[in-house]
């Protein structure tokens, strides 16, 4: 390039100081680093609730502590849903490589399935949670409790959105240059949403039942 | 020169592979993940709701010890993180996250728990007019 650069000048025409020919970049090339910049930007979004929780979690207000409700059974059941969902995606990704479009799908269901399982364990905890008077306005620790594990409830269920959309768009388009990528895209944050959970049943329940 | 070189990437399908991108994981890389991550997620809750160590402070550092370790075991066999992937890039991004996490973290709880013991003595309040 330099000598491009340098052979311009010397013939007495403006001098160039960039390169000139169009650089191509292939659709998509940067799109794993961008979404994993975001999954970074996302993860300090839980840090920060992980810190309010933090500073929140021992103020009940003389109301219920985690002992009297966390039932670390449902969170054991609830752990297992989503670590199973997280294999199963993997093996959705290998299928994936391997072109077989039709066992990709199966295990993107199955995921999907696992993944509405958790929503489900922990929607009936927080209605049983409501049910006995512990509603987010009850204690700084019911609002902090409520605000994080309900923000990790939420991108599950955005994750599920997407999960139903790139299956009808696998199952419309095939597994295109394009899908493929989508799909690694879900896939780092399917896993990414179980770290997050990694973090919550240790500092939220463990940690609790042990206050 | 570098027209060609492009035309070849752009005419694999994989053509980030190239520029150092994602990696992929193999069937038994997941399967390690997962039986790795079997175990630290059943040793945590099996201490908490057996109470086998009778010392709490024990048992939350074991449990924040493996919590550590799970996470750790995610990010390398679930999420493939590595030094090379986009050429190190997300190795960068996570690194600049962790210190923000930690600075966060630490210094939230470290000023609100002195902001706590330096609050006036929260019982009088009632008998206040």
């Amino acid at each position: 390039m330099s000598v491009a650069t340098s052979r311009i000048s010397v013939q007495g025409s403006e001098p160039v100081f960039h390169v000139i020919d169009e650089h191509d970049h292939p659709e998509g090339a940067s799109t794993m680093l961008g979404f994993w910049i975001y999954l970074m930007s996302d993860c300090l979004i839980f840090a920060m609730l992980f810190a309010t929780y933090g500073v929140l979690g021992g103020n009940y207000a003389a109301g219920p502590a985690p002992k009297d409700l966390f039932d670390l059974k449902l969170v054991a059941l609830n752990t297992t849903m989503l670590l199973l969902s997280s294999i199963t995606y993997g093996f959705a990704m290998l299928t994936m490589e391997k072109s077989k479009i039709g066992q990709t799908q199966l295990w993107l269901a199955i995921t999907g399935l696992f993944g509405l399982a958790f929503l489900g364990i922990e929607l009936t905890e927080f209605a049983h949670m409501i049910h006995e008077g512990a509603t987010p306005q009850r204690s700084a620790f019911l609002s902090s409790f409520f605000t994080l594990v309900g923000t990790h409830g939420l991108h599950v269920t955005f994750g599920l959105v997407w999960l139903v959309t790139l299956m009808v768009q696998t199952a419309r388009f095939g597994l295109t240059t394009a899908n493929r990528r989508r799909l690694m895209c879900l896939s780092m944050f399917w896993h990414f949403l179980d770290v997050v959970w990694i973090g919550v049943f240790t500092f939220v329940y463990l940690l609790g039942m042990l206050r | 020169m570098t027209t060609d070189s492009h035309a070849l990437h752009s005419n694999d399908g994989h053509g980030h592979d190239d520029h150092g991108g994602a990696a992929h994981g193999s069937l038994k890389s997941y399967l390690i993940g997962f039986g790795l991550s079997v175990i630290l997620t059943a040793v945590p809750f099996w201490l908490v709701m057996t109470g086998t160590i009778a010392d709490k402070a024990v048992t939350a550092l074991i449990v924040l010890v493996l919590a550590a370790v799970q996470i750790v075991v995610h990010m390398v066999y679930f999420l493939h993180m590595n030094t090379r992937s986009e050429n190190g890039w997300t190795m960068m991004a996570m690194i600049f996250t962790v210190v923000m996490v930690v600075i966060a973290l630490t210094g939230s709880l470290w000023v609100m728990h002195h902001l706590n013991i330096n609050m006036m003595p929260m019982h009088d309040m009632s008998q206040m007019p």
